[in-house]
């Protein structure tokens, strides 16, 4: 706050027009989520009524107990933390490995792998849905939490190696030669050493791919052809879409059971990562 | 594909400014005593991985879009023949192809330019205003980033529909259908695509702003610059490296835009009208099995996203990032 030039600090009228202007921007940009919320909690007779009021007088459960009863939902819930899951630790643990690789050792193609980990987060993952289909078709993987699970990992690595590099670079080489004197093995120093103070950035890397793959609506939509047991999340939403009329209760429930964990773990890592490697790591 | 990151562009004004040039090279210390193998030991699991779910797709993408790739193919046993350039030249034969890519080019365009005036005006809003509204503001927007896409288009659609809508009641459209007409089908996919790329960039830039020395804004401020002129003059020639991250970072999100497009407009839009070249290919290729006409439109963007990434490391490159 200190950084906020002086001047700016004086002139009393323009900032009270900021900061109403701010609110006001705030409010607007929070608008849609408080009306999911909000919609998800009215009763039926009001959702449908073309007399929409940004209040509910009589909240009201029952989208939320025909989205946990009716639609299996439980199940497409547990599926995608399986799937979310599993791709945070799998993807944290190889791009770990990797990004100590390439920050922490000088090799030939060392920085040609880091620019190919560059391009390769340029891929449009969704161009590459038709060659997939056939590759989990082929190892019958389609149907299977395994088709949403393995190509969410391979398409958050890049992106992981990449970010973590500065965290593992972090980690000062003098506490390195500290541990080999003192007789550690490498394996010792990389598991119980640098992987304990990398494990904010970790948490900070696996916030991506945890998004993209609770988020991620074209696989499930594409893998998951036949074996409703195996949807995901997003896929359980769509139900509540009819042709001749949407049920838009469930859709803001189900929308807002979806949303809440993103937020959670947003939260959560935010006050993770304060306790960063500076307190860690005392030269 | 929602890798919408602060935290890489955020660092990187303090790194460029301070990070000495020798840093980034790793010491060769206890890395020479160990063999060799040791860092290909460790990449092993990430290059397997890659190989066979990233490099080995795109290599049969290509092959699919040489090749005849139909139904017949897929669950009939047929055999493949081969193409040639057939399905391009298919492809860049149907005029639907080059409607489908203006609307790409155009849509991603005026995504990407209202996402980073909504973004740089916001986070410099930020700046002159104290804890309260500004801690209302970052929730809000931090609301709006963790959003699910998907979620997000479903609200978006329900806040602008036509009976129940919040929004048509508020501006007075009465049953205005928005997803009915072209434009308004895809102004409102812009509105959602805004609403959630935003953050990124308003956060990005913020953490840009706060790192420019003091003095120097409030010279400019003496000197009874305008806000827009100490943005224009000022601040963006400082932010330019973090400005050129935001916007490449925008063009290659907003090109892919898929589950947007898809949710809100039901596929594509009525007759296709508001297709893009992601939601086409896989209307191709899953809606009417043509698989290989599918691939060839994504081998398309593929090469399209490659020239905007290579102009992206050149841009790096000269803004001295070392890699």
């Amino acid at each position: 706050m200190s950084l906020i030039p002086a001047p700016l600090r004086v002139r009393r009228p323009g900032r009270l027009l900021a900061e109403a202007a701010a609110l006001v921007i705030a409010i607007v940009v929070a608008f849609p989520l408080y009306w999911m919320v909000l919609s998800a909690f009215k009763p039926a007779g009001e959702i449908q009524s073309t007399d929409a009021k940004p209040w509910t007088l009589s909240p009201s459960l029952d989208s939320f107990r025909r989205v946990f009863q009716q639609e299996e939902f439980g199940r497409y819930f547990v599926n995608s933390l399986i799937v979310a899951g599993t791709v945070v630790v799998a993807s944290a643990l190889i791009a770990f490995l990797a990004a100590t690789a390439v920050t922490r050792f000088r090799f030939r193609f060392r920085t040609t792998l880091l620019i190919m980990f560059l391009v390769a987060q340029m891929v449009p993952i969704e161009a590459l849905t038709i060659p997939l289909f056939f590759l989990m078709r082929d190892f019958g993987q389609l149907n299977t939490l395994g088709s949403l699970i393995l190509p969410h990992i391979a398409f958050s690595l890049p992106f992981a190696i990449w970010m973590l590099r500065g965290f593992v670079k972090a980690v000062p080489q003098a506490l390195e030669e500290a541990a080999y004197i003192d007789g550690a093995s490498r394996a010792r120093f990389l598991w119980q050493i640098l992987f304990p103070l990398v494990l904010p950035g970790l948490v900070a890397t696996s916030v991506f791919s945890f998004i993209s793959t609770w988020n991620d609506f074209l696989f499930a939509k594409s893998f998951i052809i036949s074996d409703t047991s195996q949807s995901t999340l997003p896929m359980a939403l769509l139900v509540f879409f009819k042709p001749d009329e949407n049920d838009w209760g469930g859709i803001m429930a189900a929308s807002t059971v979806m949303t809440v964990p993103v937020l959670v773990f947003f939260v959560l890592v935010q006050r993770r990562l304060v306790s960063g490697l500076g307190g860690a790591v005392k030269d | 594909m929602a890798y919408k990151t602060a935290a890489e562009p955020a660092v990187a004004p303090a790194g460029t400014a301070a990070r000495p040039p020798d840093t980034t090279a790793p010491p060769a210390g206890p890395a020479r005593r160990s063999g060799a193998w040791t860092p290909w030991l460790y990449l092993a699991p990430a290059l397997v991985v890659l190989a066979g779910l990233l490099v080995h797709p795109i290599y049969q993408l290509g092959l699919i879009s040489f090749l005849e790739y139909t139904q017949a193919q897929v669950s009939g046993g047929e055999p493949t023949t081969f193409q040639g350039l057939g399905n391009y030249r298919t492809l860049f034969a149907d005029s639907q192809f080059w409607q489908v890519l203006l609307a790409t080019v155009l849509f991603a365009a005026a995504c990407v330019v209202s996402t980073l005036a909504v973004g740089c005006a916001l986070a410099v809003l930020l700046t002159r205003v104290r804890a309260l509204p500004r801690l209302a503001l970052m929730l809000a927007a931090l609301g709006a980033w963790a959003t699910p896409a998907i979620t997000g288009s479903t609200v978006w659609v329900f806040l602008f529909d036509p009976d129940y809508g919040p929004v048509n009641r508020m501006l007075g459209l009465g049953d205005f259908s928005w997803t009915y007409g072209r434009l308004s089908a895809f102004a409102l996919v812009l509105f959602e695509v805004v609403w959630c790329s935003f953050p990124f960039v308003m956060v990005t830039v913020y953490a840009g702003i706060k790192a420019i020395p003091g003095e120097v804004l409030e010279a400019a401020s003496l000197d009874g610059a305008s806000p827009w002129r100490i943005w224009r003059s000022v601040m963006a020639p400082i932010l330019r490296p973090i400005l050129v991250v935001v916007t490449i970072q925008s063009v290659i999100w907003d090109f892919k835009v898929f589950t947007q497009i898809y949710v809100m407009t039901n596929g594509g839009g009525i007759a296709g009208q508001n297709l893009v070249l992601n939601v086409y290919a896989y209307q191709k290729a899953f809606a009417s099995s043509q698989y290989s006409l599918g691939s060839a439109i994504g081998v398309v963007m593929l090469l399209i996203l490659l020239a905007v990434t290579l102009v992206y490391l050149r841009l790096l490159r000269r803004e001295g990032e070392e890699i």
